[in-house]
């Protein structure tokens, strides 16, 4: 699926809010709170980013980019290069980081790791959760989206470290306590302080979401690719243009599909051999890893040939 | 009940979708229903009617506007108390209904189902098997629709033999509450207490065998997934959903190819258009016939403007059946692509179970194909009427050996 930023603005110095919508203008696949997207940009690069807006709104998908001064060539290129009018490829949403029903979340943030905790704070207020939020970053400037938590102030701590110095995140989670669960999304150190705390709480508590740098076996490839079906030797070219299911279909080869959008799991299909890039919402990374099935209605190629169990 | 504020131009129909006559034979009701406009309102029922594939569809998946947690039947839960409680999956929405689909969507996923594969191919050929080596007519219903769902799927939830028959009149009774208070429903409504009092106890932790589907569930709520509350109302969804629904599913496909024997040729000749059959079957008789939705805001509909709060029936076996989407829509046809049928919903609701139903249909047809040469059917096929199902009582049928 391809999207079209709709609009780009900078949120801090170095933080840019990309809206982004489908081309067609059609309804956006269904996400839930903590969930992320794939970007594929014109450069060949695929970067991971969570969905910060409203999942009400079928129209556009929010994302916060961290200009990170360590981007090994993704973000910066969204600071950069991307425009208004620009063309992106969508993978999922998927999420790995999704609300489970809790007594009290405690929501730990560092830096742009407030993207994914924004709509999840939506979802505590609608299911009447209690929940306190501590929001850490380098300095005030630097705070993105301090207007979306603002009017709950009494239990937002946000914690500049310029002016407040190190925080001591432990004291402010406290205790163990039934039915709490801990969310926490930012630099890896914050995570591991959180893990390690909460080392010997009851399962399940703490939830981190880790964004490391997708691992792709070969680059992302813009071009077209052949699909060799297994069973009857047959070769099929995929366009750039066309999804797989379109080209299956095109040479007469049945394929069941439902959704169209890499949701329902329908049209799975084997792969033999030959890399998947997958862009669906189904498979978790280890089933990414294992690489012996994808999803043709969204997911295509990154090796010249993929050959398929059909 | 109070009357809606109805634009002039509506249409009406004083039809009753879920009288005895329409039941028997939805088709003639449901092209009229078409015919008539994108929404149709029913003064019967006092609410609006979807018919046509593209507007059903769209329902179907515009959660937002659509919502199920005032109940998938006529019964509007803001108004009524429902008869048990509700389903945290089918008559939730966002963001309650979050946390338990995504548990069942990995319990059920395809991948997960790869394990059973092999067991339910066995199963299938044993229940083949013995009925075509005691007989070569019988009544497909019990012999085959019922009877490989009923041996393979309690057993893969992990429920205890005992009372195993009250799936299906529980099943029936759901299905059949999801409509008015009719007849059918009165039928149910005197075992239903006892019914519903054992399909809870199945749904404890002590009872579920290990490794099961409903073990998963439960080891979701250990993991802090979903929680201990929840965990036992949806191992209840897979007993209220997913037996009924696939017995005349399969039912379905059976009938389909034992009466299209040109079809039955074409399968025979390519196996692998067996996942096709089905869901070409799932298209034609959709099972599942009808579901509501509770409008969140007002909306316009084609021409109509459907004020908040009001019950939408849509027709799923109509948009199926939608000429303005399918070519050819009444003919059982394997050259037909069925793909984007909304027989299994659509959007954030659809039948999570989806591929436990593929699994089931593509073992007994694989199990069918080793044994038949030629099936028929042998005499009148007779309706089970249901105020949501598509159902079956009897399906005669002859086979001869290969």
């Amino acid at each position: 699926m391809q999207l079209i930023v709709r609009d780009k603005y900078y949120q801090t110095d170095d933080l840019v809010s990309v809206v982004l919508s489908r081309t067609d203008g059609g309804r956006l696949p269904d996400w839930t709170p903590g969930a992320h997207i794939d970007v594929f940009l014109p450069n060949g690069l695929a970067r991971q980013y969570s969905l910060c807006g409203d999942p009400w709104n079928t129209d556009n998908y929010h994302i916060g980019v961290l200009g990170a001064l360590e981007s090994r060539g993704g973000s910066r290129f969204i600071h950069d290069e991307l425009k208004i009018g620009s063309v992106v490829g969508l993978g999922g949403p998927r999420n790995n980081f999704a609300l489970t029903p809790s007594k009290t979340l405690l929501f730990v943030a560092g830096g742009v790791g407030i993207t994914p905790i924004l709509p999840m704070i939506n979802q505590a207020e609608q299911m009447g959760i209690s929940w306190r939020l501590l929001y850490l970053g380098r300095n005030l400037a630097s705070m993105a989206f301090r207007d979306r938590v603002e009017r709950f102030s009494d239990r937002v701590t946000l914690h500049p470290g310029d002016e407040l110095g190190r925080m001591a995140v432990s004291d402010w989670i406290g205790a163990p306590r039934d039915g709490t669960k801990i969310y926490v999304c930012g630099p890896e150190r914050l995570l591991t302080t959180v893990t390690e705390h909460c080392a010997d709480w009851q399962m399940g508590t703490v939830r981190a979401e880790r964004f490391t740098a997708r691992k792709f076996d070969a680059p992302l490839r813009s071009g077209s690719f052949e699909i060799l079906m297994a069973g009857s030797g047959k070769v099929i070219r995929v366009l750039p243009t066309e999804s797989m299911v379109a080209a299956l279909r095109s040479a007469g080869v049945n394929t069941l599909t439902s959704c169209g959008m890499g949701i329902c799991g329908t049209c799975e299909m084997s792969v033999l051999s030959g890399v998947p890039d997958h862009r669906d919402s189904i498979l978790d990374e280890d089933e990414r890893l294992a690489g012996n099935c994808m999803f043709p209605c969204v997911s295509r190629s990154l090796t010249d040939r993929l050959v398929l169990g059909l | 009940m109070t009357a809606p504020t109805i634009s002039t131009d509506i249409v009406t129909s004083s039809e009753d979708p879920f009288g005895p006559e329409v039941l028997h034979d939805p088709l003639p009701f449901q092209a009229r229903l078409r015919e008539a406009g994108p929404v149709v309102y029913l003064p019967t029922y006092n609410v609006y009617a979807m018919g046509r594939y593209s507007d059903v569809h769209a329902a179907l998946t515009d959660w937002q506007t659509f919502e199920c947690s005032a109940g998938v039947g006529l019964s509007n839960f803001r108004k009524e108390k429902p008869w048990r409680p509700p389903s945290l999956l089918l008559e939730a929405d966002p963001p309650f209904h979050n946390a338990p689909r995504a548990v069942l969507s990995k319990i059920l996923g395809a991948r997960q189902l790869h394990t059973l594969q092999a067991q339910w191919a066995t199963d299938a050929d044993d229940v083949v098997d013995a009925l075509v080596s005691s007989t070569l007519e019988f009544d497909a219903v019990p012999a085959l629709a019922e009877a490989f769902p009923l041996r393979v799927f309690p057993d893969a939830v992990g429920i205890p033999h005992e009372g195993r028959e009250r799936l299906l009149p529980y099943g029936d009774h759901l299905f059949n509450a999801f409509g008015p208070e009719n007849a059918l429903v009165q039928r149910g409504a005197g075992t239903i207490g006892e019914i519903s009092g054992w399909v809870n106890d199945q749904c404890a932790r002590n009872v579920l065998t290990p490794g099961g589907f409903g073990a998963e569930i439960w080891a979701a709520a250990d993991r802090g997934d979903i929680s201990h509350e929840q965990a036992p109302t949806i191992v209840r969804s897979l007993l209220s959903a997913g037996v009924d629904t696939t017995v005349h599913a399969l039912a379905a496909v059976l009938y389909a190819l034992a009466s299209n024997s040109e079809q039955w040729v074409l399968l025979q000749s390519d196996p692998n258009l067996a996942r096709r059959a089905f869901d070409e079957a799932i298209r034609l008789e959709s099972p599942v016939q009808t579901f509501f939705r509770t409008t969140t805001r007002d909306i316009r509909v084609g021409g109509t403007l459907i004020p908040q709060g009001e019950k939408i029936l849509m027709f799923l076996g109509s948009a199926n059946r939608d000429e303005r989407r399918w070519q050819n829509p009444d003919a059982f046809d394997l050259t037909r692509d069925p793909s984007g049928h909304v027989g299994f919903g659509m959007g954030i609701h659809q039948c999570v179970g989806q591929h436990v139903a593929r699994l089931e249909a593509a073992t007994v047809m694989a199990a069918l194909l080793k044994r038949v040469k030629t099936i028929e059917v042998n005499g009148p096929v007779t309706r089970h009427l249901n105020n949501t199902l598509r159902a079956w009582e009897s399906l005669p049928m002859r086979v001869t050996l290969k």
